[in-house]
């Protein structure tokens, strides 16, 4: 396509941005040192509101989160294990998908090309229900009965949607290689499958790994969704805790608390990210 | 109609797949109602948060410091946050502030407007803030040097063009927000995702009711990305972008 250079550079930018973020399915997080600053001075207003209206003979706010942290704790390890196995789950069988996204059998590439974009057109909290109804709590093998709990369910249903981005991730990844690699290997007797996984695959790796730790951050804040169809994580042990209390004058204080908690688990992951991108983007 | 709704009837009492929502009017009514909802919902929150992100983007070109840092920490706080904890934070918390002594003044369905359409928004705010910025001033200076007033090469050449460098990622935050609208199920706003899991409470019909909601987002969501991705090719200006 002919160009017009002078309205080019900022333009084809946000372009790109844009392409990248459409397989990623949502806007990367972007965290700040600020944010958790700002996000403390509101913990701590709330800990003022609460304490100030504390009763004569109630415990102080203080001593309140102290004694409900292994709870929200507890709450917290549910999100991390979801998170940690529903991105194992989504990354691999995303990669295949991805792969297959772009196979020379053409039934190959149109199933793969339907089960991403169904994937990705399904709204997350729709399949994390989907997955929790429809899968049975308990599997009989061999004559043992094998409980499914909650959380397994949930991750489960957080999988698909991670599985369908990264697939558009690898896609797009083995699609920014140039084509005349894959021409320069096939003269060199490489064939399609050694090409694939000696020469593309470890070129990809450094361009998948931004985009894909970003969706990792977006997948654990996406975790809160699972206190929606039930299962014990953070928001779901808050809110118990909160109507535990029945002390409204608490929830600020609470809520901002689970949230400090997210942001000092995602914030490292957000700065790494950046900083991984700068360092790729010049070598591309 | 009626033989049809008949024949579905008859489906349910052969194969037991039972799709409640077509043989019988009361579920039929509701889940339409549901699906109405959704859409209503999509449609009013996509043009909220479309104001919402011209007016800040408006207010980021201002001179002045406050408004601007304003819109600065709006942006920060909605765009970090999950968008569930957004609503909650509406419902419960701003929501239990403005109850009046007769029950709330707000209602749930206000409520989840107005957090989707903020959450989407802040996005929105961005997104033509980085367009307008990526119209040259070289453009602006030409129209200038050509007889336009500030105003006019703002209306005439600077917002068309900025428009169609935003549009591929308003595109993307749109479809994102067909799908948040599902959030609005906590609390409780009969939308279609509510409103089907009345149904398969009353029919007991959990595995055809999630197979047939899933489809209908599905082709909803489908259908916006497909309208979506016509509407930037037939804006697209050759040359701009890629």
């Amino acid at each position: 396509m002919s160009a017009l250079p002078v309205l080019l550079p900022a333009a084809e930018r946000l372009a790109l941005a844009a392409e990248r973020q459409r397989a990623l399915g949502a806007a990367p997080l972007r965290l700040e040192a600020s944010h958790g600053l700002m996000l403390l001075g509101l913990f701590v207003v709330g800990c003022g509101i609460a304490q100030a209206q504390v009763g004569v003979d109630k415990p102080s706010v203080l001593d309140t989160l102290v004694k409900w942290t292994p709870v929200l704790a507890k709450g917290f390890v549910f999100n991390l294990a979801i998170s940690f196995l529903a991105m194992a789950i989504g990354t691999v069988a995303g990669f295949f998908l991805g792969a297959a996204r772009i196979s020379s059998m053409a039934p190959v590439r149109g199933g793969a090309w339907f089960t991403i974009n169904f994937f990705r057109n399904a709204p997350w909290l729709v399949l994390l229900f989907y997955c929790m109804l429809l899968l049975p709590f308990q599997v009989r093998v061999f004559g043992t009965t094998i409980p499914i709990p909650d959380w397994t369910k949930a991750t489960l249903g957080l999988a698909l949607p991670v599985m369908a981005n990264v697939a558009e991730i690898v896609r797009g990844a083995i699609q920014s290689i140039p084509t005349t690699q894959w021409e320069a290997a096939h003269s060199l007797a490489f064939n399609r499958r050694q090409t694939f996984w000696m020469i593309i695959i470890p070129q990809c790796v450094k361009r998948m790994l931004p985009p894909w730790m970003n969706l990792y951050a977006i997948l654990t804040m996406s975790t809160v969704l699972v206190s929606i169809v039930g299962v014990n994580d953070m928001m779901t042990q808050t809110q118990r805790v909160l109507s535990a209390e029945s002390r409204p004058e608490l929830l600020l204080a609470f809520y901002s608390y689970a949230l400090l908690w997210f942001f000092a688990y995602c914030y490292p992951i957000a700065r790494w990210t950046v900083r991984l991108e700068a360092r790729y983007a010049v070598r591309q | 109609m009626q033989p049809v709704w008949d024949w579905f009837r008859w489906l349910n009492q052969s194969t037991g797949i039972n799709l409640s929502i077509l043989y019988d009017a009361f579920d039929r009514a509701r889940f339409a109602r549901g699906f109405v909802m959704t859409l209503t919902l999509a449609a009013t929150c996509i043009v909220l948060s479309v104001v919402i992100g011209v007016a800040g983007a408006w207010i980021q070109g201002s001179h002045h410091r406050v408004p601007r840092a304003v819109v600065h920490w709006y942006i920060q706080a909605f765009r970090n946050t999950p968008p569930l904890v957004q609503l909650y934070f509406f419902y419960f918390g701003l929501g239990s502030l403005v109850a009046g002594a007769s029950g709330p003044l707000v209602s749930n369905v206000a409520w989840a407007v107005i957090s989707l359409s903020f959450f989407a928004g802040a996005f929105n705010v961005e997104i033509f803030r980085a367009g307008i910025e990526a119209v040259p001033r070289t453009t602006i200076e030409a129209a200038e040097s050509l007889g336009f007033s500030r105003w006019q090469a703002y209306r005439r050449i600077v917002l068309p063009l900025a428009f169609r460098i935003s549009l591929p990622a308003l595109n993307n935050n749109l479809v994102n927000l067909v799908k948040t609208t599902t959030l609005a199920y906590a609390i409780a706003v009969p939308e279609m995702l509510y409103v089907s899991s009345q149904i398969w409470s009353d029919e007991l019909n959990v595995p055809v009711m999630m197979n047939v909601l899933l489809l209908c987002y599905f082709l909803l969501v489908g259908l916006v990305v497909w309208l979506m991705t016509k509407w930037e090719h037939a804006m697209r200006v050759p040359g701009f972008g890629t």
